[in-house]
Formats: C-alpha cells, sequence, structure tokens
C-alpha cells in the first residue's frame, strides 16, 4: 500500500481506487510501448550509421516521410478504401451464409447430418488452392476476391463452427420455457437461440475478421490493379521498400481496429453476462 | 359447485429403458374445480413433477384422460402457466422483457399488463435490471411474473420455492396467495415441504412412489390467512404427515424409481 496520508486530498476510496486504475492502465501502455519503441530507436541508429542496406531495409524516418506523401496524394486513401470496401462485401457476404448455415445446421440434426460432413470438408481445402480456381472462373475483376473472402468466413471454423455450437450449448431448460411461453420456430430462434448463442457468434465474427484481412492480401496480391495488397506487390516489383512497410503497418493498424470493433460490439451485446472479467489489479 | 376445470382419469406414465419400463404414473384419478388451490406432495420419485409436466402438455407420452375444460390437453398452451423450480429466466433480458417473453413492450396492453405485475410481484425498480443482478427469490418472482402474463386459467409450479431460504420462501408464499386471492387462478402446486402444502392448499394431494399413485387426498380446512403456529393449522400439519410416514414405510424395496 502506497502512503495515503501523504496526500491529504484522497477523494474517499472510490477516488483513490480509481486513480489506481488510471496508474495501472498508464503503466501497461508504457511498459507494452517500451520493446517497439527500443526497437525503432536501434534500428534508425544503426540506418544513420550506414549499417543498414537502405534498399532492404529503410529507417522508420523513411517509411514515415513515405506515408506522409503516400497519404497526402490520396493514393493510401483510395487503396485502403477498396480494400476495406472488399473485406465488408466479403464479410457480408459470407458471414451471413456462415451465420445462416450455422443456425440451420444447429438448429436441425436432420440438416446436421445432410450438410455437416460436406461444410467440414469444403473447410479443409487450402485457400491458395481454390484461388486460382475462382480466378479461372471469375477472372481477375472484384467478384473472385470477394468470394474468396467470402469463403474464408464461411469456411474457416469460427463462424460457422462457432455458431454450430453456440447454438448446440443453448441450455435446454431454456427450451422448456419457450415451449411453456408458445414461442414460435422463429421465435425460438430470434428470441432464444440467437441470443444466447451470441457470445459464440460474436468470438467466432473475431477470430474470422482477422484472418479475412490476411485472406485479402492474399487476393489482392495474386492479381490486382487496386488496394493495398496490390499496393505492396507493386512496391515491391520496383524495391520500394519503405511502400511495402508502409502497405505492412496499414494492414497491422486496420487489423487492430476491426478487432477492436468487434470487441465493442462484444461489450455492448453481452452486457447481461455474468463472467469473470479478470481482476484489473493483477 | 364449481365446475371442474381439471379432469385427470386413470392416468399412466411408463419410461422406457434400456434395464426395463418403470411405472412413474399409476392409475391416477384427480378433479380440480375451477379456482381452487391443490398441492401435490410426495416422496422424489414419486411423480409429482411427471404430473405436472403432462398437464402442461410438455409430456405427452401417457395413456388415460386428462381433460383441461372438457378439452384434451394437446401441448403447452395459454391456459396454463407453469413456474418451474429455477427461475429459468433469459440472462440476456432485463426483468421487464422477461416478463413480457415474446410480446413487445411497445404495445400499450403488454406494457400495461408487464407494469401491473411488476407491482403485484413487488418488483418495483428492477424492471431495467439484468437477472445477474437479482437475488434467488426476485429472480423467482420474475418468473412469477411472467407465468401471470397471459391470466393462465391454470398456474404450474413445480417446487417453485424449494431453493429458497425460509424467509424468501414464507414471503413468496404469501405473494402467491395474494395472487390467488386476486385472480381467482386454479393452483397445481408440486412440493416436498410439508408446512408449505399445508399453508397453501384446500386440498393436499399425497403421492406415493413406485409406481406414483395418490394414496390420499385430504382438505385443508383452515381459513386464510393462515397461522403457522395455531394449534389446527399443527394437527392438520400432524395428520399430513402421519400419511407421509405410511408412504415412506414400504419404500424400502428396490432401487429403479429413477428421481424424476
Amino acid at each position: 500500500m502506497e502512503k495515503t496520508a501523504a496526500t491529504p486530498l484522497v477523494k474517499g476510496k472510490a477516488g483513490s481506487k480509481r486513480r489506481r486504475r488510471n496508474q495501472i492502465q498508464l503503466n501497461n501502455i508504457l511498459l507494452a510501448a517500451a520493446l517497439p519503441i527500443a526497437i525503432l530507436i536501434i534500428w534508425e541508429a544503426a540506418g544513420a550509421m550506414g549499417k543498414l542496406n537502405p534498399i532492404l531495409l529503410p529507417t522508420p524516418s523513411k517509411i514515415l516521410e513515405e506515408f506522409v506523401s503516400l497519404t497526402a496524394s490520396g493514393e493510401l486513401a483510395r487503396h485502403l478504401g477498396i480494400s476495406a470496401w472488399r473485406a465488408l462485401l466479403g464479410f457480408l457476404l459470407g458471414g451471413g451464409l456462415g451465420l445462416a448455415a450455422g443456425v440451420w445446421v444447429g438448429f436441425s440434426y436432420k440438416t446436421e447430418r445432410l450438410l455437416d460432413p460436406t461444410l467440414q470438408m469444403l473447410r479443409t481445402l487450402p485457400h491458395l488452392a481454390i484461388a486460382p480456381l475462382f480466378i479461372l472462373w471469375f477472372g481477375f475483376g472484384e467478384t473472385s476476391k470477394i468470394l474468396l473472402i467470402a469463403k474464408r468466413h464461411i469456411f474457416y471454423p469460427p463462424f460457422y463452427v462457432n455458431t454450430f455450437l453456440g447454438i448446440r450449448s443453448v441450455d435446454g431448460k431454456l427450451f422448456d420455457v419457450g415451449r411453456v411461453l408458445q414461442f414460435s420456430k422463429w421465435h425460438m430462434i430470434t428470441k432464444l437461440i440467437i441470443p444466447a448463442a451470441m457470445p459464440n457468434i460474436l468470438l467466432g465474427m473475431r477470430l474470422s475478421v482477422g484472418v479475412a484481412w490476411l485472406v485479402l492480401v492474399v487476393a489482392e496480391m495474386m492479381g490486382s490493379s487496386s488496394g493495398i495488397g496490390f499496393l505492396i506487390n507493386d512496391a515491391r516489383s520496383f524495391s520500394l521498400t519503405a511502400v511495402v512497410f508502409v502497405g505492412i503497418i496499414v494492414f497491422a493498424v486496420v487489423g487492430k481496429l476491426t478487432d477492436s470493433l468487434v470487441k465493442l460490439l462484444e461489450r455492448r451485446l453481452l452486457r447481461w453476462q455474468d463472467s469473470y472479467k479478470g481482476d484489473e489489479t493483477l | 359447485m364449481a365446475a371442474d376445470t381439471l379432469v385427470i382419469e386413470r392416468l399412466n406414465r411408463t419410461f422406457s429403458s434400456p434395464a426395463g419400463d418403470v411405472a412413474a404414473l399409476s392409475n391416477i384419478g384427480l378433479k380440480v374445480k375451477k379456482g381452487e388451490f391443490i398441492t401435490l406432495i410426495g416422496p422424489s420419485g414419486c411423480g409429482k413433477s411427471t404430473l405436472l409436466k403432462i398437464v402442461a402438455g410438455l409430456d405427452s407420452d401417457y395413456s388415460g384422460t386428462v381433460l383441461l375444460n372438457d378439452k384434451p390437453i394437446e401441448g403447452p398452451s395459454i391456459e396454463k402457466g407453469f413456474i418451474f423450480q429455477e427461475p429459468r429466466l433469459f440472462p440476456w433480458l432485463t426483468v421487464e422483457k422477461n416478463i413480457a417473453g415474446n410480446l413487445s413492450l411497445k404495445d400499450p396492453k403488454v406494457r400495461a399488463k408487464v407494469d401491473e405485475l411488476v407491482a403485484l410481484v413487488r418488483l418495483k425498480g428492477f424492471e431495467k435490471s439484468y437477472p445477474r443482478e437479482l437475488s434467488g427469490g426476485m429472480a423467482q418472482r420474475v418468473s412469477i411474473a411472467r407465468a401471470l402474463l397471459r391470466n393462465p386459467e391454470v398456474l404450474l409450479l413445480d417446487e417453485p420455492f424449494g431453493a429458497l431460504d425460509a424467509f424468501t420462501r414464507a414471503h413468496l408464499q404469501e405473494v402467491l396467495l395474494d395472487i390467488w386471492q386476486k385472480n381467482r387462478t386454479t393452483m397445481l402446486f408440486v412440493t416436498h415441504d410439508l408446512d408449505e402444502a399445508v399453508f397453501l392448499a384446500e386440498r393436499v394431494v399425497i403421492m406415493n412412489p413406485r409406481p406414483g399413485h395418490i394414496r390420499t387426498v385430504l382438505p385443508i380446512d383452515l381459513p386464510f390467512p393462515r397461522k403457522r403456529a395455531s394449534q389446527s393449522f399443527q394437527e392438520l400439519r400432524r395428520k399430513v404427515l402421519s400419511e407421509f410416514e405410511k408412504v415412506e414405510e414400504p419404500a424400502v424395496d428396490h432401487d429403479h424409481g429413477a428421481g424424476i
């Protein structure tokens, strides 16, 4: 314990607790930033001393410069916008289908036996093996890229499997309540199954969204004339390493942002949950 | 003479298992008058919960006759409210939304009824709370309100206060009697608590296990509100207890009456 007597302006326990929490949060941020900052400093210093090949490994300041010029020209925003649009469409299409399949298969034992084996088989197909096929079928246009992302959302375990598992783990006792209250089939799904499975569905969504960005790069790098993946690929062929770095960093940041967005959604939608949130002082 | 709301005749229910068939209910016969308060009491495995589920329409695998208002039971319906042993609230819904169930609170009629029920079960101020914020007794009151929303003619209660502490239980018994006297809902109340059975009922149905059947039906001719400490109450309690002891004696044969 700190000596609280030394600070006479303590606003009771709650005030000191809040201050303590802020302190801990600040400490955590500093701690998390320490390693990256140290690496950046060493990197910059090594570059300035001429120890690094500027073509293979440009210094952080060079990358920042590139970032600023790409932003100023609007090029970065354009590519990012296109990538985000593809990711969104792919997510809506694939996520919607994955959710529907998960609900359908989860709801009915018959459908499970009919569909699940096939879906499980398709799921194991490697993505890179499918991509050429999609390009053959749908060309280099938008369709093949969006379908690739959609496929990922449907079959990569999270969405479909988590929805399915979420539904199957709904408390049977609550089903009895639904029956006693004469819920229609539709109400059973919308008022009982979906809310009860929501924690699983959102977890699936979070994992799925993260992976979708990875798929997007692959899709854009395989053949495209726009998007962040194209930006990276194009820069690579001209040895503009700084641009490659900018592309990578943008991907990382956007990936983190979408993850945080889903997490926020999770926190809002699952307010009712009574689970262990972790001890913030540990 | 009031009309019989519920008529049960020659009711049998058998559970099949690999180890052989177990008769859960055998030749049950019971007539319940409109607005009557019946408690069903008996040791575990006597089939009292099974009987309640059949009346609720949750179990239709029986033989015999079960009539509600002269009509055979065809599954759950709005005339029959059911209160489970546990509150079984939807944890993602607030108290008022749990009471409304699948009806919309935007409907002014539903809104008014929910508000009325919240007051009736004494939960004013907790309308927007989530179930995790409620105590066991409060949660069970929400489930009572939920069952009352559709004005059921019959309320089926399956050991609803079994998991609560003595004070909460006594309080909820009062709440329930309050509701009964206001609405004249026919009550079918399963319990294993002797005091509770005598305190609430106009008639106590004593059941016997293996196979589950009705041993006897005792009328409780005490005016409401009842006083547990009164001599007449204690006398009736003793009478039920003595029936109970007769029930327990032959129950020492083989042990495959699965706890139902």
